[in-house]
Order: C-alpha cells, then sequence, then structure tokens
C-alpha cells in the first residue's frame, strides 16, 4: 500500500483547514523498526497530556526491518478520534516513499525533510522545513546502534517549536514512554532539545497550523485494546491462557504476563495465572479447552490463521459444552492475506466456527473500554453459557493506542454458572434423586455441570464429541441427537438474552438507520454529525454481540432505509441480519470498506450522502 | 494386602473400578488393557474422582468408557488429547491423568502434540495401545505399520515404522515403557510404576488388532508377540505402603547384582530383576542402542527401556500456586477496586 492510498478526497481536506488550531492530521513515514514507533508514541502522548483529543494509527508492514511504515496522528478539538484518510502535515524520514509522499500532499500541505538528502523544493505550492538530521545527532556522543532512533527524536524536536507542543509535556511524555529511566530519557531528550533550539534558531514559522493546550482529556487514559483486553480477563478471573504467537494478537498475552503480577498467590507469592505457549493455535485452543473443562476460566489469543486451525476444537467445545474465551484480533484474510491491516472479516467464519450445525456466541467490543468491560464479562458468559465465546477485536483496537474512558470496576460478582461441587451434587440428588449432564432440567437448554476431581461417587461423567444422549453416553440414535440439537438450540435462544444489548440512538423520523460494530464506531460518529450539518438525520444502532438480539431486529424493521457499515469486503453482518430476518429486508443496504485500513468517516458520509441523494453507492474509495 | 480381599482399602470393590461394556472386537488386545487398568487401580485404591481419562480418536480412544465408571473423561479430537490433558493439569494439579491412544493417534495426526507434552514433561500415563493398523476406518496401514507388510486392499507398505517409544525416549521423556497385551504381569507392574511417576510416563503397548492386523508376519500380532517378546526384566513395584511385599522380594533367590532399584518421587520403588541381559535403562544412549539392535533382530523388547529422574511439570516450570487453579476463591480471582483505581490514575 502506498501513501496515495492512504491520502485522497482533498475537497474533504478543504473544508477542514478553515480551522488550524487543534484540528488537523499529520503522518510521519519512516523505515519499519527504525524505531520511529518510539517518536510517534511520544508526539501522541504529549498531545494527549495537553488536552487534545488525539489518534495515532500504526499503518505498518509485515517485517521486522527495512520496509516502508507509516504513522497518522490526528488531532480533534472536536473531539473526533477516528482515522482521517488526510494529512496536512508529512514528516518523510524515508527516502524510498518521499516522492509519493510528498506528491500526495494537498496545496499548502507541509513537509517536514532531513536536510542532508539534499531533495531540493520538488512543489511550490507546499510548505518546506528542510532539518539537520545528522548534523543534531552528531553533537553527542550516541552509540552507533541507537543512531537511527534517536535520529528519530530530530523530528520531535522540531516539531515541538513548529507546533507549540510545551517542551515540558515532551519531557513527561518521554518518561512515560520510559518508565522513568533517566538513561534514555535524558538521550533522547537532549536531541529534542537541540532539534527544538535548532528550530527556533533556523526556521521561519509559515504554515497556519498549531496545537493549543486543552482539557478534554482530562480524567482520561491512553491504551490499547490489547492491553485492555488482558486487564480485563486479570479481573475477570482468568487462570489459564495459551497462545501461539501472532500478529496482531500477541501484545494482548504479553500485557497479561505483564499485569499478572496483580493476582499473585497471597500466601505464597506464587502466579495462579498461567500462560503457556503452544506449539501452534491446535494446541493452544486444545490446552484451552482442557482448562475450562477443569473448570479454569481459560482465553487463547489470535487471528485469522489461527481461528480457522481452531475450528474443530471450537466444534467440540461447542457440542461437549465446554465454556472457554477465544480473542480474534482480527486481521485482513483470507490466508496470510495483510497480516498487519486490520480487517471485521471473521465475523461470519466465527459466528458459524466448527463443521456441522453450531452458531457461537460472539462479543464485538467498540475500543479499549469494551475490550476491559468483554475481558472479565466473557468469561460469565462462557460460564453461563457452558460454551465457547469469542471476542472479535481487531487490529485498530487491539494495536494502536486509543484515547479512553478509564475502565469501570465490575458491576457484579464472578458468575460460574451452573456448576456444582461436592455439596450442591448431593443437594441435587435429595431434590430430584438424579444428575445426567446434558439433561434440560429448567428448560433453558443449559445443563449442569461438576468437575473432574469432584468428591463424591456419582459426580463424574463422559465428555465426548460424539453423539450423545442426555446422560452423557455415547449414542448414535437420532432422536437423541435431534434431542441435543434442540436443547442446543434452546441454549441459543438463551444466550441471546445474555449477551450485551446494542446502543441505540433513534431519530425521531426514523427515516435513515446506521448498524454498525466495533472500532467503526467514531467513524460512524462523526460521519453522522456531518450529515446531520447536512440535514441529514441518522438513528444508530451499534450491535456488540452475537446472536442478534431482538432489538436489532426492531430496530431495522422501524427504519425506511438502513445502512450496515462494515470493515470487510463482503458485507458479513449484513448477511447475517438477512438470515435473522429473511423478509422485508430489501431496505438494508451494505456499506462495506475492508481495504485493510481503519473505517473512516469519509467512507460512511460519502456513501451514504450519496445514496440519500439518489445516487447509487460509490465505489469503495481507498 | 491381601490377595483375596473383595474390597480394597477405600472399601471399594474391583467392580466399583469397571466402566461400561465393550464395544471392541472380541478378543482385542485393547480390552485386556483396559482390564489391567482396572485391576492396578483397584489393587493400588485410587481415588477415581481425582482421575481423568483421556483421550483422541480411533479403537483406542473409546476405551476409557470400558474403565473406571466413576472418573471423569474427555474423548477429545484426532490426535490431540496432549494439549486437553496439559491444560487440565497445569489448572488442577491433584488430578491423576490416564491417557489412552493409538498408532494413529500418536504416531500420525498427533504426532506434533505427542512430542510437545512430552517436551513440557505434563504429568500423566500416557499409553498408546499400538496395533499398526487403522481399525475404525477398516484397515489402512498405520505410522508404526512394518515395513513390506502387506494389507489386503492396501497392498505393500513401502514405509519404515515410526517407533514411538523411541520418539519419546530422544524426546526427553522421563519414563518409557514398552509391552505387549498378552503380557498382563508386565503390563501391570508398568502401569504401576507410571502412575507413581512424576512427569510423563509412556506405555508404548503393542496391542493386536484381531480384525486387520493378526497375521502370524506383523509385529503387532499375537503369535508374533508370543513368539518375539523379550523382556528385559521382570518388573515388581514395591510401593511405600508394601514394606511386608519388598522383604518378601528381598529374600528371593536373585543375586543382588541382578536387580537393579529405581526409586519413584512418591516412595515408590520399581524393582528390575534381571532376565538374559544387563540392562540399566537410566542410560540413555544405552537405551537407544537397544532399541535400534532389536529392531534389526527383529526382536519385540518389552519392559522399562528409559528411566531418568524427572525433571520439572509443566506447572512447576510455570511457578504457579500450589492450591489448584479451578479451586481458588473469587477474591483471588479478581483483584480488589482499588487496584483498578490506581492503574487507572497511572495511566491519566
Amino acid at each position: 500500500m502506498s501513501i496515495a492510498e492512504i491520502q485522497q478526497g482533498t475537497e474533504f481536506l478543504a473544508e477542514e483547514r478553515e480551522s488550524q488550531v487543534n484540528d488537523f492530521a499529520f503522518m510521519v513515514a519512516t523505515k519499519n523498526g527504525s524505531g520511529s514507533q518510539t517518536s510517534n508514541s511520544v508526539l501522541v502522548r504529549s498531545l494527549f497530556h495537553m488536552g487534545i483529543p488525539v489518534n495515532g494509527k500504526n499503518l505498518f508492514p509485515s517485517n521486522i526491518k527495512g520496509l516502508p511504515t507509516w504513522y497518522t496522528i490526528r488531532v480533534s478539538g472536536e473531539g473526533y478520534i477516528a482515522r482521517r484518510d488526510t494529512t496536512e502535515i508529512a514528516i518523510v524520514m524515508n527516502e524510498l516513499t518521499a516522492a509519493e509522499d510528498i506528491a500526495d500532499l494537498p496545496e499548502g500541505g507541509v513537509v517536514i525533510i532531513p536536510q542532508e538528502w539534499k531533495w531540493g523544493r520538488t512543489r511550490d505550492d507546499i510548505i518546506w522545513y528542510e532539518i539537520p538530521v545528522k548534523e543534531t545527532i552528531r553533537q553527542f556522543k550516541i552509540p552507533s546502534a541507537r543512531r537511527e532512533q534517536v535520529g528519530n527524536m530530530v523530528y520531535v524536536g522540531v516539531v515541538s517549536w513548529l507546533f507549540e507542543i510545551p517542551l515540558d509535556q515532551v519531557h513527561k511524555a518521554l518518561s512515560d514512554q520510559f518508565r522513568g529511566k533517566a538513561g534514555p530519557v535524558n538521550m533522547n531528550y537532549q536531541i529534542i532539545e537541540a532539534a527544538w533550539e535548532w528550530a527556533r534558531e533556523n526556521l521561519v514559522k509559515q504554515d497556519p497550523y498549531r496545537f493549543a493546550p486543552m482539557n478534554l482529556t482530562e480524567g482520561k487514559i491512553l491504551i490499547t485494546g490489547n492491553e485492555a483486553a488482558a486487564l480485563g480477563a486479570i479481573f475477570g478471573g482468568v487462570t489459564f491462557a495459551s497462545w501461539y504467537p501472532i500478529t496482531p494478537s500477541t501484545s494482548l498475552i504479553d500485557a497479561l504476563l505483564g499485569y499478572r503480577h496483580l493476582r499473585k498467590d497471597p500466601e505464597s507469592e506464587k502466579d495462579t495465572v498461567a500462560v503457556v505457549q503452544a506449539e501452534d493455535e491446535i494446541a493452544a485452543i486444545g490446552m484451552v479447552v482442557g482448562a475450562g473443562w477443569a473448570g479454569a476460566r481459560a482465553l487463547t489469543s489470535t487471528s485469522g490463521p489461527g481461528i480457522s486451525l481452531m475450528s474443530e476444537f471450537a466444534g467440540l467445545a461447542y457440542i461437549a459444552e465446554i465454556p472457554i474465551v477465544i480473542w480474534d484480533i482480527t486481521r485482513m484474510g483470507p490466508s496470510t492475506g495483510l497480516p498487519t491491516r486490520t480487517s471485521q472479516g471473521d465475523i461470519l467464519f466465527t459466528n458459524f466456527l466448527g463443521h456441522g450445525d453450531s452458531q457461537q456466541v460472539v462479543l464485538l467490543p467498540r475500543d479499549p473500554a469494551e475490550c476491559f468491560e468483554f475481558g472479565w464479562k466473557s468469561f460469565d458468559i462462557a460460564d453461563s453459557l457452558q460454551t465457547p465465546v469469542f471476542v472479535l477485536s481487531d487490529l485498530d483496537i487491539g494495536m494502536n493506542n486509543w484515547m479512553s474512558e478509564p475502565f469501570e470496576y465490575p458491576d457484579r460478582p464472578i458468575n460460574r454458572g451452573k456448576t456444582l461441587d461436592k455439596i450442591g451434587l448431593e443437594e441435587f440428588f435429595a431434590e430430584r434423586g438424579e444428575w445426567y449432564r446434558y439433561r434440560d432440567y429448567d428448560r433453558d437448554g443449559i445443563a449442569w455441570r461438576t468437575l473432574p476431581g469432584t468428591d463424591h461417587p456419582r459426580a463424574a461423567y463422559f465428555t465426548r464429541g460424539t453423539g450423545h444422549n442426555d446422560k452423557g453416553e455415547y449414542s448414535e440414535r437420532s432422536d437423541d441427537w435431534v434431542e441435543n440439537m434442540e436443547r442446543l438450540r434452546r441454549k441459543f435462544e438463551t444466550a441471546r438474552t445474555l449477551v450485551p444489548a446494542p446502543e441505540i440512538e433513534t431519530s425521531p423520523d426514523l427515516r435513515i438507520g446506521i448498524v454498525s460494530y466495533g472500532s467503526n464506531d467514531p467513524a460512524v460518529q462523526e460521519a453522522r454529525d456531518r450529515l446531520r450539518t447536512d440535514g441529514i438525520d441518522t438513528s444508530y444502532l451499534r450491535i456488540r454481540a452475537l446472536p442478534l438480539k431482538p432489538e436489532v431486529i426492531t430496530f431495522i424493521e422501524q427504519h425506511e432505509r438502513v445502512y450496515v457499515v462494515e470493515n470487510n469486503f463482503d458485507g458479513q453482518m449484513t448477511s447475517l441480519i438477512r438470515i435473522d430476518m429473511p423478509q422485508d429486508n430489501s431496505h438494508v443496504e451494505s456499506l462495506a470498506l475492508g481495504d485493510g485500513l481503519p473505517m473512516t468517516p469519509r467512507f460512511v458520509y460519502e456513501n451514504i450522502l450519496s445514496m440519500e441523494q439518489g445516487q447509487n453507492a460509490q465505489e469503495r474509495t481507498y | 494386602m491381601p490377595r483375596n480381599a473383595r474390597t480394597n482399602a477405600l472399601g471399594l470393590s474391583r467392580n466399583d473400578y469397571r466402566g461400561g461394556k465393550s464395544t471392541l472386537c472380541p478378543g482385542c488386545g485393547h480390552d485386556s488393557i483396559s482390564n489391567q487398568i482396572i485391576r492396578i487401580a483397584y489393587e493400588l485404591g485410587l481415588e477415581q474422582h481425582n482421575v481423568i481419562k483421556m483421550s483422541g480418536i480411533g479403537c483406542s480412544s473409546k476405551t476409557p468408557a470400558y474403565f473406571l465408571g466413576r472418573a471423569h473423561a474427555f474423548n477429545a479430537i484426532h490426535g490431540r488429547m496432549p494439549s486437553v490433558v496439559t491444560g487440565a493439569t497445569t489448572v488442577n494439579n491433584e488430578l491423576v491423568a490416564m491417557g489412552v491412544s493409538g498408532d494413529g493417534d500418536t504416531g500420525s495426526i498427533g504426532l506434533g502434540q505427542y512430542k510437545h507434552l512430552l517436551r513440557r514433561n505434563v504429568p500423566m500415563v500416557y499409553i498408546i495401545e499400538n496395533n499398526g493398523v487403522y481399525g475404525l476406518t477398516k484397515g489402512q496401514f498405520s505410522a508404526t505399520a512394518d515395513e513390506g507388510q502387506f494389507l489386503k486392499y492396501y497392498g505393500d507398505n513401502d514405509l519404515p515404522p515410526i517407533d514411538l517409544a523411541l520418539e519419546a525416549i530422544v524426546s526427553n521423556c522421563t519414563f518409557v515403557g514398552r509391552s505387549f497385551s498378552g503380557d498382563p504381569g508386565q503390563v501391570q507392574a508398568l502401569l504401576k510404576a507410571s502412575i507413581a511417576h512424576k512427569g510423563t510416563a509412556v506405555l508404548d503397548i503393542v496391542s493386536p488388532c484381531v480384525t486387520f492386523n493378526n497375521a502370524p508376519d506383523s509385529t503387532k500380532s499375537y503369535p508374533y508377540g508370543r513368539e518375539h517378546e523379550i523382556p528385559l526384566h521382570d518388573i515388581d513395584l514395591v510401593a511405600p505402603d508394601f514394606v511386608e511385599e519388598r522383604e518378601e522380594i528381598m529374600i528371593d533367590d536373585y543375586e543382588a547384582g541382578q536387580i537393579i532399584e529405581v526409586p519413584m518421587h512418591d516412595g515408590t520403588i520399581v524393582r528390575l530383576k534381571k532376565t538374559d541381559r544387563d540392562y540399566d535403562p537410566r542410560q540413555r544412549v544405552q537405551a537407544i542402542q537397544l532399541l535400534e539392535e532389536a529392531r534389526m533382530d527383529n526382536l519385540l523388547l518389552t519392559g522399562l527401556l528409559y528411566y531418568e529422574e524427572p525433571r520439572m511439570t509443566l506447572a512447576e516450570s510455570e511457578n504457579l500456586s500450589d492450591r489448584p487453579l479451578t479451586q481458588l476463591p473469587d477474591d483471588m480471582l479478581r483483584p480488589p477496586r482499588m487496584a483498578l483505581d490506581k492503574l487507572m490514575q497511572s495511566m491519566m
């Protein structure tokens, strides 16, 4: 992907240029592995500490070192944190992509570029700042291995002077970044200061962009979805995690290891969360199935290719009714696809994961705060339903830093569902004279289970993926099979009542409805504001889980036209909706992006606008 | 313990250790192994509620339904039993895991999980009921089938067999035994010793398939096993409680130099009495060499092939709390509100 594909839509840009304080975007073009992530994080954190709503999105290649990578930072005084596909400022630090990066800037844009390249001002309709990267570093004794990374601090210093980020904020951000370690903080800060000083003495400010302090991030935190998910799991009582390393899910397990200290056994100071690196994703989910069966709160974290490998075990856990939690930090498929690009393309596959007739429970977090919430809640839901629960986050939520409200402590006690211990089993026998593992005593499709190790002569049952009757005995009888499937269907209807409800905002005229889910939320919210400015009011329903709750169908039925906004190529959620409302769905339109990048407000706004103006949906615009 | 007692130390009869009726072919070697499991579990007084019976897919994997009816069981998916056991035993270190697998389940589809289980030293008894053939799908060669063997629908097998005991030894398994289902005494002795072992104990038991692979020229047949089985040693087990029996053995006729004592972690002692060769199972290179020689001589060597002092189990290397993670109270599953507030403050 080239920056030409990231940057388009200059009409949209023109509209935004009217406001030049705290409302613009810039991108940093570097080489992967050059350490620019640190510099970019420092910029994002500095802006966050200035109280300005900010997002930072890393558009990186599947590579350890060398390939081009872009980082986009958007600030919005109005509080919008969706990705914008236009940037006014380009910090060009990768000579290989420089020509393209510069060509793609809009008229009046700003380029910051190393002096030593002697690039020449190839456009006269943009503003040029040539900065001395090599010369600045040369003033300091920097170990050669660190030189490239520290070189990226030069643009941090120049940006700070040009666009007015106070140096004390930069220092604080740097300190956060290096967890207060004086060595690296000082080494980097001296470069930033020198570059800032150089800019003050040598540059003449020609552009209209600047940052001004606000108070819109007060009380908020900056965190990635994967860290939030891990923290949620810690507060949800996770005791076992197994995984096989895969981008973009690995940082979830890294974070789990980092937060494990919150759950030490107070007596022995030993860990109560086992984290096992598996030999592949089949083994990862296999261990989780074994642990969940034995009574642990067990999770695995993966992405598309891993989900494919896990399908057989997902079917087993479904039919054997074992509570487990599977995080899918979705990336672009099919196959290896775009391993470092975001997607919502696993919805349909995961919903039906496993061969035969199976429907899984899926949670759809929109941001880190919901990753935290679903991090603990997924275990309660899994235990309550005795079934796998999939949490479909994505690369955008999982790996990028998001501005978020602080996380709320779980509002209810841990719920282990219908689990009988020794005493519970004795009482069950006393009351009913029997206990069979898969008998639907409560008519909600959920039976009572026991755990291995329960000291009762009749606690044991046989767990199997083969056909069984409600006693857990092997059976090939059609009536046993059908009875079990009917119970599982009842359980699925119970699941519908247990999963998180959608968020709904209804416009009084009930004309246009937008349905979306997950990380699209900021883009949809912003697009709705723009549509409103154009006189188009919309209702909005954000799906938070599958199976679809009745509210979703009601909402769609209520509206004249419904747009389903999602970030996959085929419009997968639209298909699921059509399954649940086979009649009268002709007013449901799919707006599916699926280009590997986070959803943009422009995609939503322009498509709905043109459709509402009686035109056909636009081609996907990248 | 008196031999003809009707109940064991737990007051249970042998019937209490039985399972459902077998649906395997009459004469199947697997049923004989199930019977030995019932017998030793009864004799050892195993607490069934702490036993988990684990399996994958295949004829062998059906057998957990036929023994220890009071123990939880998990008949999982093909070749993946090792990962399921790994999860279960890691979260509950009080469970005694007995896995039953076959040569297809372990040697083909599950070879990867088998080797990684051994690498992790997951505490369990891993029984391979090895017949060299796929029974449930009606008679295909398995990866342990003999080179040059002929089967009706598949012709000649041109590929060399995988030796699952050898695979275990090179994968750092700390307890590797081989036996023949037609030798119940040895199977019992190995089973008892493997339960006492702290770590993965592999028992590769040749268990003939009477329907698809019982021709005398198959090394996995009854006639071959009876003809070619060479026990490396007679095995006795001296459990810590059975002091009298231990003394009984001491006054046996064998010369002291012919007996090797292998102590298990729980105080049990495995005594290996010499038959016709000097063999110390604690020498890895010697074990590998012996298996190679046996292969060339077309012999079925049985007994305790390899043993070493077990290294840390997976749960131990994870530095996990000693109490089973499945039994933690809620206040150990959820940190207090203050912990979250503090963390949130630090991120602002």
